[in-house]
């Protein structure tokens, strides 16, 4: 099997989101960068999986980071789309992806379900589309079975589909897949030597432009704070009963 | 801005909720910048649902009716839509963010190359074209999202919108489109059904009764299930309470569970951790029980009582049977 794994590199869960100045994004001092978390499951798919494992990541130079982590864990190769200074979109980032993809020749695309910044869950569909592959998104169930992948997802309403798919097949992992591995320190080691491929994005994006802007970063309104009911229990559910009622009107 | 295209989600005969939500939002950017609001269905006897669409606002109804798209499929659906677009030429397109809306979106949007903004919780109109707003980081911050494509597109969160009252009677336009999508491309082999089948997904609940590891165990978790019962709500669940095996993860609500966007969460021994908050921090109206006067969620809470969720919870459930049915 030869799998690509899509990764991108993002502010850590604890960081203290700060908008900078002029609300074009968020104040990157004193950000810890790591690996997208769904992305650290689907590189612990690729590692399970076995066969040649290749990390594409697209982004700014300090995406080696997220890259040099995957290898470590295990992953062989990797391919770095260098950003430089620019932002660019969902669209733009699939194309670029979808071209060193078609090089590559993969039989499996994986990629978590979004990167926890963007909290889009787009670019692997995208992807897909691209390539003219299908997919399956938010995988918590995943088995190789001869030249198809069987697979299973939640749906609304607690249900559940399952797939049996040919290659190639573009497929973006849910947490509950696997539990990701630490690297160990002769995985670091062994990372260090390990091919890194760099492309600049620029020369991957086909003169696409990017189709929708973000704009106007803002912190979400804060919740006033609210009344605590006094008195014996039957006194505070009482009242909590009459203020659902009466003032929120919610029941 | 021309017309505003309504992807309709539908199960057994029926419009979801959110898509009536759609609806009305949808009429009232249409009422701002002119352009009509039209629903499309994918499937088969798709007729049922036109009356419906109509009264929640749908000026017009394109239903692509193929026998082989009876059941989803993202390739089919993809095909089947871009079909309709372009017969429709619409300048948005709107869809919810569920697990079909999200999975379907963005290979339709790459399609069209159109622009996209998935989950997003508010939309507006500047300009002539579409404004999205979502949330980044977990919800520790918003976005508006502006179009540079022609089409612009979006799927929102369930319960980000009033839905208008229904107008019975009204009438749509009805259009029927075969469109061809050849072969389906990695059909669904199997559907299995989950134990809440006939419960409102918690993404789309507009009340959630919500224990935290204070529920202690699995058997306690039935006082939730009780209120909720009552309440006409779903039951969900801390992720401490997960981990501890109270309830299972598809009920886990939070940065590694589900968002949710309900009108009223009842949290019951849940300590307000910020994780947990991501995942519910838009709710409307947010009542906290916990033993614990210092537990954070009562800085969050609208409503708090410092108390014993064992004597709360029975009593809430009595007082709220007595005040449900009157």
């Amino acid at each position: 099997m030869k799998t690509a794994v899509l990764i991108k590199q993002v502010p850590d869960t604890e960081t203290k989101i700060v908008i900078n100045a002029d609300k074009t994004g968020i104040d990157e001092n004193n950000v810890k960068f790591v690996m997208s978390p769904y992305d650290e499951v689907a590189v612990e798919q690729a590692i399970q999986i076995g066969g040649e494992s290749t990390v594409i990541s697209m982004g700014p130079e300090r995406s080696i980071e997220a890259i040099r982590t995957a290898l470590a864990m295990g992953i062989q190769a990797a391919v770095h789309i260098d950003t430089g200074t620019e932002n660019y979109d969902m669209y733009q980032t699939a194309t670029a992806l979808a071209n060193v993809i078609k090089e590559g020749g993969y039989d499996l695309i994986l990629s978590g379900k979004q990167a926890i910044d963007q909290d889009n869950a787009s670019v692997p569909q995208m992807v897909a589309e691209l390539i003219s592959a299908p997919q399956v998104m938010v995988v918590d169930k995943m088995e190789v079975a001869g030249d198809k992948i069987k697979t299973n997802r939640r749906i609304s309403g607690g249900a559940r589909e399952a797939y049996e798919t040919s290659l190639p097949v573009v497929i973006s992992c849910e947490r509950g897949l696997n539990t990701p591995r630490y690297a160990s320190l002769p995985g670091i080691m062994k990372a260090k030597s390990k091919p890194v491929d760099k492309k600049t994005a620029t020369d991957l994006l086909n003169g696409a432009t990017p189709l929708v802007q973000f704009a106007n970063y803002e912190l979400p309104p804060e919740r006033a704070a609210g009344k605590v009911l006094e008195g014996e229990p039957e006194q505070q559910v009482e009242e909590l009963v009459r203020l659902l009622k009466d003032e929120a009107k919610v029941i | 801005m021309g017309d505003i295209l309504i992807f309709v989600e539908h199960e057994n005969g029926k419009v979801k909720k959110a898509t009536h939500e759609l609806l009305s939002k949808a009429t009232e950017l249409a009422g701002d910048v002119g352009g009509t609001v039209v629903a499309t269905a994918v499937g088969q006897g798709l007729d049922a649902l036109t009356a419906d669409l109509a009264a929640y606002g749908a000026k017009k109804v394109v239903l692509a009716e193929n026998d082989g798209l009876a059941g989803y499929n993202t390739v089919g659906y993809t095909t089947a839509l871009a079909h309709v677009v372009s017969e429709v030429n619409p300048s948005v397109i709107l869809g919810t963010a569920s697990p079909l809306g999200k999975d379907l979106f963005p290979r339709l949007a790459a399609r069209l190359k159109a622009g996209l903004a998935q989950d997003c919780v508010a939309l507006s109109v500047d300009g002539g074209k579409l404004v999205a707003k979502k949330p980044i980081y977990a919800g520790k911050a918003l976005v508006d999202a502006t179009y540079s494509s022609d089409i612009q597109m979006a799927t929102t969160r369930a319960n980000s919108f009033p839905i208008a009252a229904p107008q019975d009677g009204a009438t749509a336009d009805v259009v029927k489109v075969t469109p061809d999508v050849g072969e389906l491309v990695n059909p669904i082999v199997d559907i299995i059904k989950g134990d809440g089948a006939d419960k409102v997904d918690l993404t789309e609940a507009d009340v959630i009764v919500s224990g935290g590891r204070g529920v202690g165990s699995l058997e306690n978790f039935q006082l939730m299930a009780d209120m909720a019962d009552v309440l006409g709500a779903t039951v969900g669940a801390s992720r401490a309470a997960v981990d501890s095996g109270y309830a299972t993860h598809d009920m886990q609500i939070g940065q590694t569970g589900k968002v949710v966007n309900p009108k009223l969460y009842l949290a019951f021994g849940i300590s307000g951790a910020i994780q947990h908050l991501a995942g519910m921090r838009t709710s409307n109206v947010i009542v906290a029980v916990n033993k614990d006067p210092e537990a954070p969620i009562f800085s969050k809470a609208d409503y708090g009582i410092v108390g014993d969720l064992f004597k709360i919870a029975p009593l809430l459930t009595e007082t709220l049977k007595k005040v449900t049915s009157a």
